[in-house]
C-alpha cells in the first residue's frame, strides 16, 4: 500500500484530496490529510464581517465535512517534515511516512513581527480582518467609531488575496458615506509598494478611484514600527503616520515546521518549480497553494487553477510519466469598490490585468478593470460555488489556464 | 520593450526605465543608472548589495524584496535606506539592472 499525505486541509489541501481520492485505487494508496484547525473558514467573506454584511455562520463550517469518504483527516499539530526520509513528525510524536508528499499550509499574518503591533491595543486600535476573530473585533470598532483618523496598512508583500486592502479601503469609504459621516473619516492608505496600483494597465484605468473617494495615498512606506504612545505607524525612513484606527496586514508567513524542516525561504514559503510545483531537490513532494513561493498572487482562484494543473500531472508522475501540463501564475479575483459595485481582475505570470469581458457560460460576461454590478453579484455567489463546488472538487466552468478571449491587449 | 542608450550602450528597458534584459548589464551601466537617479558614487557597501541583488535574482528569477535582502543577504535595513535613500527596494532593482517590484494590479 502507498500512502499519499497532505498537509493542510485548507482550500488547496481539500481540492486536492477530493480530486484525487475517486482517480487513485483504493487498493494501492491511501490518502491521508492532516490538519490541526477543526474549522474552515471560507476567507474571502472576513472582507465582508467587519460592515455586517456577512454573519459569523456564512464563513465557518467544520473542515470534515469537505473531506471525502476513504481519506483519513487527523486533527494535529505538524512538527516538521524530513524531506530525505520521507516522514512527517506530527506534535503527538506520530511519525508519518509517505510516498508522496503535498504540502498546502498556506500563509498566515504574524502580528508579532512589527514591533508595536501584538501588545494591548491589538484589537483596540490597532485590527486586522485577516482572522476570523479580527474582523469581528473591528466590526466592533468600526460601530463605535465616531469619526478620525482611519488608515489602511500592509506591512510587506507578499501577503494572501492581495487586492484585499484595496476593497477595504472602498468599502469604508462607502460604510461612512452611507452613515452620512465620510467627511469625519479621513482615510489613507498606506503601503509599501510604490502606488495603489503598481502594473501599467491598472494603474491607466483605475489610478483615479482614490480622488474621486477622497482617499490619500502614503507609498514607498516601509513599517519598522508601531508608536502606541503617539498612535502612529513609524517607517524606516522616519515617517510617521497618525491614527486613531489602523487595520494593517500584518507580516504573512509560512508555518513554523517549514523553517524547522528546513524546507523555506525567508518568510517560511517554499520554492517549486512554478509551472509543476515540485520541489527542486525532492521529486515526490510538491506545494500547492499560498504555502508555495510562486511569483503569483496568494489567493484562493491560483490554488484551485493550480490544483487543476496539478491534478492530472500528479497522476502521470506516479507512473513514472513525465508532467505535460504547466501552470501559467493565473488568477482571477473580484474587487469590491463599494455601494453595491465591484471590478473584475485575471492575469497570470506574463500577461498584467487587462480591460474588456470575461466571458463566463450561462451568467458572464463579467467587465474586466471596471466597475459593476454584475462583478458585485459574482462576488457574492462565488461563496455559494466555494462550499458547495469548489471545495468537494467538482468542475467549475473557468479555465485553469488564462484565456485571452474578451481582453483587450494594450496596443490596440 | 523600448530600447533606449545609456553610457553608449543600447539595452532594453520597461516603460519606467528598467532594465529588462539581465545580461545586458554591466558594472559601468550601473554607475550610470545611478547616476540618473541622483547616487553620484557608488561605495564598496553600495557593490556588495548590488551583487547580492544580481546573484539572488540569477537562483530565484525573481527581484529580492527588501525584506530578503535585509534577511538572506545580511543588509541592515536602515543600511539600505542610507545607502538608497527613499525608495531603496526601487532604486537597488533600478541599478542592479533588474525588474521593478510589483504587485499584482
Amino acid at each position: 500500500m502507498k500512502r499519499l499525505v497532505v498537509l493542510g486541509a485548507g482550500t488547496a489541501g481539500t481540492m486536492v484530496v477530493n480530486k484525487l481520492r475517486p482517480r487513485l485505487d483504493r487498493n494501492e494508496w491511501e490518502i491521508v490529510i492532516v490538519d490541526q484547525e477543526p474549522t474552515h473558514f471560507y476567507q474571502p467573506g472576513f472582507l465582508f464581517l467587519p460592515f455586517g454584511e456577512y454573519e459569523p455562520q456564512d464563513v465557518k463550517k467544520p473542515k470534515k465535512r469537505f473531506i471525502p469518504a476513504g481519506v483519513e483527516f487527523i486533527e494535529q499539530t505538524i512538527d516538521s517534515v524530513d524531506a530525505d526520509a520521507n516522514t512527517v513528525l506530527l506534535g503527538d510524536g506520530t511519525q508519518l511516512t509517505y510516498d508522496e508528499l503535498v504540502i498546502a499550509t498556506g500563509t498566515h499574518p504574524r502580528p508579532e513581527e512589527t514591533p508595536g503591533m501584538d501588545g494591548p491595543e491589538f484589537g483596540r486600535s490597532i485590527h486586522t480582518f485577516y482572522t476570523f476573530e479580527g474582523a469581528l473585533a473591528l466590526r466592533e470598532a468600526l460601530k463605535g467609531f465616531e469619526g478620525g483618523k482611519l488608515v489602511v496598512h500592509m506591512v510587506d508583500m507578499p501577503f494572501k488575496c492581495p487586492v484585499a486592502p484595496l476593497e477595504f479601503t472602498f468599502l469604508a469609504d462607502a460604510y461612512f458615506t452611507e452613515l452620512g459621516m465620510r467627511d469625519q473619516v479621513e482615510i489613507t492608505y498606506v503601503t509599501p509598494m510604490s502606488g495603489a496600483f503598481t502594473k501599467p494597465v491598472a494603474s491607466a484605468h483605475l489610478g483615479n478611484m482614490f480622488d474621486e473617494r477622497k482617499i490619500h495615498l502614503e507609498s514607498d512606506f516601509y513599517i519598522e514600527r508601531i508608536d502606541t504612545d503617539k498612535n502612529a505607524l513609524v517607517s524606516y525612513d522616519e515617517r510617521e503616520v497618525p491614527y486613531d484606527l489602523v487595520v494593517t496586514v500584518p507580516l504573512n508567513m509560512g508555518a513554523d515546521f517549514v523553517a524547522k524542516s528546513g524546507l523555506g525561504d525567508e518568510l517560511n514559503h517554499i520554492p517549486v518549480d512554478k509551472g509543476t510545483f515540485i520541489h527542486k531537490d525532492h521529486d515526490n513532494l510538491f506545494v500547492l497553494g499560498d504555502a508555495a513561493n510562486i511569483p503569483t498572487s496568494k489567493a484562493g482562484s491560483v490554488a484551485h487553477f493550480a490544483v487543476d494543473i496539478f491534478v492530472p500531472n500528479f497522476l502521470r508522475h506516479i507512473e513514472g510519466l513525465p508532467m505535460l501540463e504547466r501552470f501559467d501564475g493565473h488568477s482571477n479575483c473580484f474587487i469590491e469598490s463599494g455601494h453595491g459595485k465591484g471590478l473584475l481582475i485575471d492575469f497570470n505570470y506574463d500577461t498584467e490585468p487587462l480591460p474588456g469581458k470575461y466571458p463566463l457560460p450561462g451568467i458572464g460576461p463579467f467587465t474586466l478593470l471596471g466597475e459593476t454590478e454584475m462583478n458585485h453579484w459574482g462576488k457574492l455567489l462565488f461563496r455559494w460555488m466555494y462550499w458547495n463546488l469548489l471545495l468537494p472538487g467538482k468542475e467549475l466552468p473557468l479555465p485553469a489556464l488564462m484565456s485571452m478571449a474578451g481582453k483587450i491587449p494594450e496596443d490596440e | 520593450m523600448p530600447v533606449t542608450t545609456i553610457g553608449g550602450k543600447e539595452v532594453h528597458v520597461d516603460d519606467e526605465g528598467f532594465m529588462t534584459n539581465y545580461d545586458e548589464w554591466d558594472e559601468e551601466l550601473a554607475k550610470q543608472l545611478a547616476k540618473n537617479i541622483g547616487i553620484d558614487e557608488l561605495t564598496e557597501e553600495h557593490w556588495r548589495v548590488i551583487k547580492f541583488l544580481r546573484e539572488d535574482f540569477s537562483e530565484t528569477g525573481e527581484t529580492p524584496t527588501l525584506r530578503r535582502v535585509s534577511t538572506v543577504g545580511g543588509f541592515p535595513t536602515k543600511e539600505l535606506f542610507k545607502l538608497f535613500p527613499k525608495k531603496p527596494a526601487k532604486k537597488m532593482a533600478y541599478i542592479a539592472g533588474l525588474p521593478k517590484p510589483h504587485g499584482c494590479v
